[in-house]
């Protein structure tokens, strides 16, 4: 198992450095952080004195390699707009995020796991096709237009439900309130994960019920209910994690659309507003972050697979 | 009876036809695709007004005049619709096609000549596949000026990775196979073993792939108009015309200008989706249907 671990950490590792250097010239591409001082007022020779501080006089990849030396000491550099360090912003945004994130993606699972087995046992029945049939709207309507049609609902006609933000300006906030704030983004993100994960699960879960093992299960007589609930819903366990190590990277994603809609003070929103502003180190620090999340979130699935399904060969 | 063919004489295309009749609601869909497409197709015969041309006045309310009311300054939203629409249809296919081309020369090379190449084409698809998707087609967005061109690149450069790993994987399998070893020990020339042997047997799962990459990149073009960072206007795309639903105004009193577009979008995808769904299944060799 171990072996295993270290092996994938191994393979994660050069994937990791080409991101960077990705990153590190997709920031080149988009432009010397010294055209913003360019003007009447600067002189060439200050403009020279500024390139020699800031090492940008040096070639390419001597360039590289100092950012990758900052870049493990930890310091992805500072916003080019509010001069605060990268590191400082992701940190203070991070946790709206993660909350949205984390409770998005339970709220996802409670609906797809059940609905994508339901609609597997009951195959080409009315329901199997109510679920299929809800499941791909979910996925195919836009997050940012499901979100429009709920404010127009929940907000503007029906005043129910709090459109920005994550507590009532002035107040202090509190569960309640946070919760209140939370839930039509949940229900936006939730929607477009469920749609597909349903599908998933229930092929999953079809396939399950194929198998030699369940036909045996039902040959012994020992009733429908326990054949699925003993014997399919266990299998049904790998399908489920890899849903869920999917979903990371969509998340991340969807984050960033659904917290401009709903004004979520997260990561989402603050990369929004970097790349309007064109802050390249703070969009940088941005992507390494989630490439880093998702890197580490691939490897967790393999794990938990082998975990979860012990016939899984590690090497 | 005279209509009922023997099933064991038709070809591949018939079988796939007949199984996709199958499915009714795809039947829908496809022919839902075809009046839309056609509508879009031939929108300069069909609307009503140019759809730059102010013609009426601001945000008016939809009447037998202008049959989805005008914008906000003006111009009819019917027209503009049918406008953006092909726009959308075509970032969405320019798009897909892109992308699938980039990912099968990938894929055929990493899985036919393996080694170097392969490890090589499969790391590059695993850090393309790392940044979260969204992100990277909004940082491209933001860096090459937004436009339709720039749009239709970075979509097609974000989509290819999945088609990549699909058709290496088929290409693994096809190649253990006896008639490919066949045409290699036969000298068969590389072109013809790669484009006339492999090719055509994974070309079923590439298509059904590429439909739900259509879907995929007609919501991300929808996104990143609305947003502002895709198709600028006064170009209309189905994304950009539900931009102006970020202001209150148009959000609350003038549904007609952002409700439409939303709603095609969401049909159009939809179709898609379900046209790719009943091709899955139609092209699987192994369904009994």
């Amino acid at each position: 198992m171990s072996k295993y671990i270290i092996k994938r950490i191994l393979i994660a590792i050069p994937v990791l450095i080409g991101i960077t250097i990705i990153d590190y010239a997709i920031m080149c591409m988009a432009g010397s952080p010294l055209e913003m001082l360019q003007g009447p007022r600067v002189s060439e020779a200050a403009v020279e004195t500024k390139k020699i501080a800031l090492g940008l006089d040096k070639p390419f990849y001597i360039q590289y390699f100092v950012w990758l030396g900052q870049l493990l000491q930890g310091n992805l550099g500072y916003s080019i707009k509010s001069y605060q360090s990268v590191s400082e912003m992701i940190g203070s945004h991070i946790g709206p995020t993660l909350l949205l994130m984390g409770v998005s993606l339970v709220v996802s699972l409670l609906i797809a796991v059940p609905a994508g087995i339901y609609s597997a046992i009951h195959q080409y029945e009315k329901g199997d096709y109510a679920v299929v049939t809800f499941s791909f709207l979910g996925s195919s309507i836009p997050g940012f237009f499901l979100s429009l049609l709920l404010i127009y609902i929940f907000t503007v006609k029906l005043g129910w439900l709090p459109s920005s933000g994550m507590t009532t300006l002035g107040t202090e906030g509190g569960f309640g309130d946070v919760l209140k704030h939370m839930i039509m983004p949940v229900i936006v993100l939730a929607a477009s994960m469920a749609g597909s994960n349903i599908r998933y699960i229930r092929s999953a879960v079809l396939e399950i019920l194929q198998q030699d093992y369940l036909r045996t299960a039902r040959a012994k007589g020992i009733g429908h209910f326990k054949v699925i609930n003993k014997h399919a819903l266990r299998n049904a366990l790998v399908p489920i994690v890899t849903v869920i190590g999917m979903e990371i990277p969509v998340l991340f994603g969807g984050a960033v659309i659904i917290e401009q809609v709903f004004s979520w003070p997260g990561l989402g929103l603050m990369t929004m507003s970097a790349i309007t502003s064109r802050d390249y180190p703070v969009i940088m620090g941005v992507c390494l972050l989630s490439a880093v999340v998702v890197l580490i979130a691939n490897l967790v699935t393999d794990i938990l697979y082998a975990l979860v399904d012990p016939t899984i060969q590690l090497d | 009876m005279e209509k009922r063919k023997d099933i064991a004489n038709e070809s591949y295309v018939q079988t796939v036809f007949r199984r996709f009749r199958h499915h009714h609601l795809a039947m829908i869909s496809l022919i839902v695709v075809i009046l839309l497409g056609g509508a879009a197709l031939l929108a300069p015969v069909i609307a009503p007004y140019q759809p730059d041309e102010i013609v009426g006045t601001f945000s008016g309310a939809p009447s037998r005049e202008f049959w989805l009311g005008t914008d906000q300054i003006g111009r009819d939203v019917f027209s503009r619709l049918l406008y953006a629409m092909r726009i959308s249809l075509l970032v969405g296919i320019m798009a897909t096609l892109i992308s699938t081309v980039a990912g099968v020369v990938l894929g055929l090379i990493a899985g036919y000549f393996g080694g170097v190449a392969d490890m090589l084409i499969m790391r590059f698809t695993d850090m393309v596949m790392s940044f979260p998707y969204i992100l990277l087609v909004l940082v491209a967005a933001a860096i090459f000026k937004p436009g339709l061109w720039n749009i239709i690149l970075i979509l097609g450069f974000v989509d290819w990775p999945g088609i990549a790993r699909l058709v290496r994987g088929n290409v693994l399998n096809l190649r253990e196979t006896n008639f490919i070893k066949g045409n290699i020990v036969a000298g068969m020339p590389l072109r013809h073993i790669l484009f006339s042997e492999i090719l055509p047997n994974t070309v079923a799962p590439i298509l059904v792939y590429a439909t739900s990459v259509l879907a995929l990149s007609m919501l991300d073009e929808a996104a990143l108009s609305f947003l502002g960072l895709g198709v600028q206007p006064p170009t209309a795309s189905l994304g950009n015309m539900l931009n102006g639903a970020q202001s209150l105004t148009v959000l609350t009193k003038q549904p007609w200008l952002w409700i439409p577009a939303g709603v095609l979008i969401v049909v159009l995808v939809m179709a898609i989706n379900f046209i790719g769904d009943a091709l899955r299944d139609a092209v699987d060799p192994n369904s009994g249907r």
